[in-house]
């Protein structure tokens, strides 16, 4: 198996302008099941054979969507979310990036209680290869294999799954949890998943500046984590006080440096990769021991 | 995005939240007519600019002197002070708050923050002298790490707030707000307790913090800072500074609070590239990049490091690099004169390379860049991404991995001395 998504999983998309309409085609090309769309006011009609719901309720009740995939722009995008959440669906993955973060706050406490998993938002979304993807990565540069890959950023995800391919090592399910301030599902909930997952052996955790995440995680890592973990901290150059392209990588106040992070993951007992180049043969070096 | 003081008092007031009397003046005349208009016997000009530090900070007549006193005065704590005047006067009569101004405006402020240039100043804020019993703190932020808005006050005013955290953490009082419910009278209460207030003053006070909530909630601010928050003699509560930033994702939804934005205040480079949805921030070495993908921009400024070398700049051309964004990204980045050489490094992931080839090919063409070129490709249609730069008859280093091309990109910057 892997994590959180399968080849069994029913995909609904909320959001279907030009965006969703290019990714729906790619996740279903990649074998995904995308059994619904969601425009209101459309209900009834169909897109390139996928039937188009009024509300994700009906997603839910005629296409047995469980997986929601949210391209919605971000006014609507913290609404679009709340609907996937009150029809019952049990994981919600929101690509969207430039959510206000007063909207985030008010999706985290309509989340609370409710068994809905959030995924994001501002994020490339997940796959597991092999079975589906959900979200907007290449499908074509991952491999079936056993290594957990879980990464705040989109393009460097690429970048580390593509060094672990190339050197053989192929990704149970890879995860990118976005790089807002406020994300609905952090690097400890994904941990304790591929801790307890008996087809993952070992995981890649990609972080970045701006934050705590990244010690905490690693606080939960060393009490917790009985398989071996490589990290990289993008950002060990970034300057303080200025938001590098993700709305929360920023230092403030002094906090939230690579430098610090780096040294809470070292203090943990993980391999750290000193350069970007070399996240692949990091990972393979901790699953060696 | 950040606004003024007196801009952010400005909309602070709106909301009942008690702050000086004053005005702001962009010339030494019109700052004697406020203090003149005030009639208080003690005023205070303050000068105007996106930073703090500015009362401790210098007044300085040109970029030379702004580098010396910062690299002497204020680059780290522990340095000996400068004897310059700051930023920040308290003047007797009208014709000092001219005097004052006059000697401030139009000159560079240089502070801990501003970094080696300083700051040129151009607007002042002219406001009443107040009478200061205590000098406390108060902010309100988003706290990370439980997704909620908290309130953090502490009777330690005027004080670096973080050392105060870390060296006496009894000395902060923090409330975090239920989304649900919103800033509840009790929490305002427990709040002012914590900063010694005493009755009958406790409801005003509680009053103070709500009006304080309710703007950050109101105008999406992603921080609100009062510091120092004034117990004037009296016993009330003024806002006597006030730092407020915007959370930029929601600037959408207020225009009023779009229109406070001071260009002179952002890098015209950062600005300009806003403008072409690219995120630039400028650094100080001397290899440009240019990268699609926030984190993996970031890593490339980490790998030319670590090759001993130093990013430029910071450049995310975003993941649907077209000829016109990389052309604008080539246009921001060789403007920089320190750049000695250029590291593209795409991924192409949904973009398919041979598309991005062409971009940067024909927006090479176009800007006619002069600096060694390093590429790396990776990704869909990679091969005749390659083959498209190849033939193209560019002088461009091609690169075969990350490392490869920071390397590359090393050396061609030594090289170009």
């Amino acid at each position: 198996m892997s994590i959180l998504l399968s080849s069994k999983s029913r995909v609904v998309t909320q959001g279907l302008g030009s965006v969703g309409k290019f990714h729906l085609k790619g996740c279903r090309d990649y074998g995904t099941q995308m059994v619904a769309a969601v425009r209101p006011g459309k209900g009834g009609t169909s897109w390139e054979g996928v039937p188009i719901y009024d509300t994700v309720s009906d997603a839910v009740k005629h296409a047995g969507a469980d997986v929601s995939v949210i391209y919605v722009p971000p006014p609507g995008a913290a609404d679009a979310i709340m609907e996937a959440s009150e029809a019952g669906i049990a994981l919600i993955v929101c690509i969207t990036e430039g959510i206000p973060a007063a909207d985030m706050v008010k999706v985290q406490r309509y989340l609370e209680g409710r068994p809905s998993r959030l995924i994001g938002p501002n994020c490339p979304g997940i796959i597991t290869p092999g079975q589906a993807k959900v979200g907007i990565m290449p499908g074509y540069i991952h491999k079936a294999g056993r290594v957990g890959v879980i990464s705040k950023s989109g393009t460097l995800t690429y970048e580390c799954v593509h060094q672990l391919t190339q050197l053989g090592v192929g990704q149970s399910s890879c995860i990118g949890i976005g790089g807002d301030p406020i994300i609905g599902t952090g690097f400890i909930d994904l941990l304790r998943l591929f801790n307890d997952d008996p087809d993952t052996d070992a995981v890649c955790m990609l972080g970045e500046i701006g934050g705590a995440a990244e010690i905490d995680a690693a606080a939960w890592i060393k009490a917790n984590m009985k398989k071996p973990v490589a990290a990289f901290i993008a950002g060990k150059t970034a300057p303080a006080g200025k938001r590098m392209g993700h709305a929360g990588a920023i230092i403030s106040g002094g906090k939230g440096t690579a430098a610090e992070k780096i040294a809470a993951l070292e203090a943990a007992g993980l391999k750290v990769a000193p350069s970007p180049a070399d996240i692949g043969s990091t990972l393979v070096a901790a699953m060696k021991g | 995005m950040n606004v003024h003081e007196y801009q952010g008092k400005a909309l602070l007031a709106r909301y009942g939240v008690r702050v000086p009397r004053g005005e702001v003046a962009t010339t030494p005349e019109k700052a004697g007519e406020i203090a003149r208009d005030l009639g208080t016997a003690v005023c205070v000009v303050k000068a105007q600019i996106h930073a703090g530090g500015r009362g401790a900070g210098a007044v300085v007549d040109n970029a030379a002197e702004a580098g010396e006193v910062f690299h002497a005065n204020l680059a780290r704590e522990g340095l000996p002070k400068h004897t310059r005047k700051g930023g920040v006067r308290v003047v007797k009569s009208p014709a000092e708050a001219v005097e004052a101004a006059r000697s401030i405006l139009g000159k560079l402020l240089v502070t801990r923050q501003t970094g080696a240039s300083g700051r040129e100043v151009r607007r002042i804020l002219v406001e009443e002298g107040c009478d200061i019993g205590r000098e406390l703190y108060l902010s309100v932020l988003l706290d990370r790490s439980c997704g909620r808005v908290a309130i953090m006050a502490s009777p330690a005013g005027g004080m670096d707030i973080e050392k105060v955290a870390a060296e006496t953490p009894e000395k902060i009082f923090r409330e975090t707000v239920d989304p649900a419910v919103g800033f509840r009278p009790f929490q305002a209460r427990r709040l002012a307790f914590g900063l010694g207030c005493k009755e009958p003053k406790l409801d005003a006070w509680a009053k103070f913090f709500q009006a304080i909530y309710t703007a950050y909630v109101e105008l999406d601010c992603s921080l609100l800072e009062i510091n120092p928050l004034v117990e004037t003699k009296d016993g009330d509560l003024l806002a006597l500074d006030a730092k407020v930033s915007f959370d930029d994702n929601a600037l959408y939804r207020h225009a009023d609070v779009r229109e406070l934005r001071d260009e002179h205040e952002e890098d015209p480079k950062e600005r300009q590239a806003a403008k072409f949805d690219l995120s630039y921030i400028a650094l100080s070495g001397n290899i440009g990049c240019m990268v699609n993908g926030a984190g993996l921009a970031m890593a490339t400024m980490d790998i030319i490091h670590h090759h001993g070398g130093e990013p430029a700049n910071f450049c995310d051309v975003g993941g649907g690099a077209t000829t016109e964004k990389v052309a604008e990204a080539f246009k921001i980045i060789l403007a920089d004169a320190s750049v000695k050489a250029v590291l593209i490094n795409i991924f192409g992931g949904i973009m398919q390379c041979d598309v991005l080839a062409q971009g940067v090919v024909e927006a090479s063409k176009q800007v006619g860049v002069k600096v060694p070129l390093v590429i790396r490709l990776e990704g869909t249609n990679v091969e005749e991404g390659r083959r498209i730069i190849g033939a193209s008859g560019l002088n461009i280093i091609t690169a075969a991995d990350m490392a490869d091309g920071a390397r590359k990109a090393v050396e061609a910057a030594r090289a170009a001395g």
